[in-house]
């Protein structure tokens, strides 16, 4: 099955593929919600990566007063370092009586992976994944309480008029390993039909870049 | 339930991977053995251990030219099932690019294969790939259109190393003969990627009427870095290594001699033994997807029907369990001790599922959630009832932490 093949193991002569703490937080997952349990919650978000087509839920308990969320659950569709990353979400946001919104909203994907002990390059992108759904389940809670100006929209802008490719779809490209313009040109076949779009691509590229690999 | 099934205490090692690759049987191990401290000569050369291993080497040509129904001098041997593909394709690429640029393959076939032809057609030629139907199987009559006077080349798999599916290749063979007899011409060659059928279905090269045929030592319990072209005689490609001029000028480089009379000992007892092994193959995987199917819901059977070896591959199961994803199941069956293998888009390189699932026009989801087993020599019906007590435990707690309801 070549690409397909089981690739749990890394090539490189180390052992797994996967860190200890990913291998512990995918086998041993916590606080996601059981099929049979009632949980009360007060915020919910759902993203799909438009990557490989797994999806991510995450519900909230969030505390008007302090500002925070006091409890979380979480469902996962998707591959081990999904689940894992989900799983210690769920884990940093609970830890020491709960989180603040402030401290949530600033929470960078990059932190879920240091806490797995890093994660293949072509994994970063679950990680990326738990991020968003929490950042979707944080805008129902401003909906829901009428704080629309904390809703936060990751805005899509047109980059290449002709293809109508936007910065999204270069985030995803870069999230699916594309580093360079031509790797993200062969994804996407941006800037070829408007070449003057070329120098703001290249902007995105190191911007995404640096947000999620620097 | 709210737990994944306890481990059992003494983890086997269960595997269920061998279109990956195989062990070495003892038996072939042995048999290759002598030739790397104790007969180790160059075949070229004129002293007599020299010559002793050049012996050896055409008996392990002439052992397989028998076997394929072919002459000694049809066989070359090769690096690897993929260096045999490589160089059929570009060795008949750019031998007869005057008469011809187009190329005719299928959506399904091995990386060995479509990376060879989108290299070609970077470089110019036009290459025609075939799609399948839901079983993976091609349509001859869409083969048959697609063949052009321009065509120099068809390249069709034996059997498929995802989902199993044995392509017709005998009757394709007669068509494209027929065609070129009207047309009174060599062309197009007819080559086949048969690395996994070598173990288990018939390889005789007249009854396939094919031109060109890759065969493999790894996936039939021979050794791993060898490979066989079978090439009929008269017909020229073009080599892509050069040098001494070994194997008939077409692959240059000192004979691999333990891994060469690896193989013709692996492709002899292969097919020595494959009438009984392929009908213990058929019953042991029957009832493993009649295991699958009573115990756990909503699962799907990939590739061809069942039971008939001229359609399927004896030891393929590719399954889809919808509402999982493959690669955590994988790795969780990993750590019972159960290797197996995902055509999950979660598992690939690009994040893409898999090309054969793909071209099957399987749902996103099934493909996600498809599951290979391969199973071989070492395999007993412990090893699915081992496999079937921790199979559905671990789908029923992967779907309760999923959102995807089924
Ligand atoms: S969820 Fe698909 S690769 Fe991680």
């Amino acid at each position: 099955m070549t690409d397909q093949e089981a690739t749990i193991r890394g090539n490189d002569g180390t052992n797994w593929f996967y860190s200890e703490e990913v291998k512990d937080h995918f086998f041993n997952p916590r606080n996601f919600l059981h099929h049979d349990e009632k949980f009360e919650s007060n915020a919910m978000g759902k993203v799909g990566s438009p990557a490989c087509g797994d999806e991510m839920i995450i519900w909230l308990k969030i505390n008007k007063d302090e500002d925070k969320i006091i409890d979380c659950r979480w469902q996962t569709f998707g591959c081990g370092s999904a689940i894992a990353s989900t799983s210690v979400l769920s884990e940093m946001v609970k830890e020491n009586g709960g989180m603040k919104i402030d401290t949530a909203l600033s929470l960078k994907p990059q932190e879920i992976t240091d806490r797995l002990g890093g994660l293949p390059i072509r994994k970063i992108h679950c990680s990326v994944l738990g991020d968003k759904a929490l950042q979707e389940a944080l805008n129902d809670w401003f909906r829901k309480t009428g704080q629309y100006d904390r809703i936060i929209t990751a805005g899509k802008k047109v980059i290449d008029k002709v293809l109508n490719i936007t910065d999204r779809d270069i985030e995803e490209a870069i999230l699916e390993g594309a580093r360079t313009l031509e790797d993200v040109q062969d994804k996407l076949k941006v800037g070829i039909g408007d070449p003057e779009a070329i120098p703001q691509i290249e902007d995105l590229i190191k911007f995404y870049t640096e947000k999620y690999y620097g | 339930m709210n737990n994944f099934p306890e481990k059992p205490k003494e983890k086997r090692g269960i595997y269920m991977d061998h279109a990956a690759t195989t062990y070495i049987e003892p038996d072939i191990k042995k048999a290759m053995d002598l030739y790397f401290s104790d007969l180790f000569a160059n075949p070229a050369g004129l002293y007599g251990l020299a010559q002793e291993i050049n012996g050896v080497l055409n008996d392990s040509r002439r052992s397989i030219a028998k076997i394929l129904g072919a002459l000694s001098d049809n066989i070359i041997f090769t690096g690897s099932g993929t260096s045999s593909d490589n160089l059929a394709i570009f060795g008949t690429a750019y031998q007869h690019q005057e008469i011809g640029k187009h190329i005719i393959t299928t959506k399904i076939e091995h990386k060995a294969v479509l990376e060879p032809c989108r290299r070609l057609e970077a470089q110019g030629f036009e290459i025609t790939y075939l799609d399948v139907n839901e079983y993976g199987q091609i349509d001859i009559k869409k083969l048959k259109q697609a063949i052009r006077p321009d065509t120099i080349l068809v390249s069709i798999m034996y059997a498929n190393n995802e989902i199993g599916t044995v392509e017709p290749i005998a009757e394709i063979g007669k068509e494209i003969l027929k065609i070129r007899k009207e047309n009174n011409s060599n062309f197009p060659y007819f080559h086949t990627d048969a690395c996994q059928a070598t173990g288990s279905l018939d390889l005789n090269v007249e009854k396939l009427h094919v031109d060109l045929m890759t065969i493999n030592g790894s996936k039939m319990y021979g050794p791993k870095g060898i490979g066989v072209l079978y090439k009929r005689r008269g017909l020229v490609i073009q080599p892509m290594v050069l040098g001494g001029g070994q194997e008939m000028g077409l692959n240059s480089g000192t004979e691999n001699i333990p891994n060469i009379v690896g193989i013709a000992k692996a492709l002899e007892l292969a097919q020595a033994n494959k009438t009984v092994e392929n009908k213990r193959l058929i019953e042991l995987r029957d009832y493993f997807w009649q295991e699958v199917k009573n115990k756990i819901s909503n699962v799907r059977l990939n590739g061809s029907e069942l039971g008939d070896e001229s359609i399927r591959l004896p030891n393929n199961l590719n399954i889809s369990i919808l509402g999982i994803e493959g690669e955590s199941a994988l790795l969780y069956l990993d750590s019972y001790g159960i290797a197996c293998s995902t055509g999950s888009a979660c598992n690939s390189k690009s994040l893409e599922a898999s090309h054969v699932h793909v071209a099957c026009g399987l749902k996103h989801e099934e493909a996600h959630g498809s599951l290979r087993f391969t199973l071989g020599h070492r395999n007993t019906k412990e090893d699915i009832d081992y496999v079937m007590k921790y199979l559905p435990g671990i789908v029923e707690k992967l779907r309760e932490i999923s959102p995807i309801k089924i």
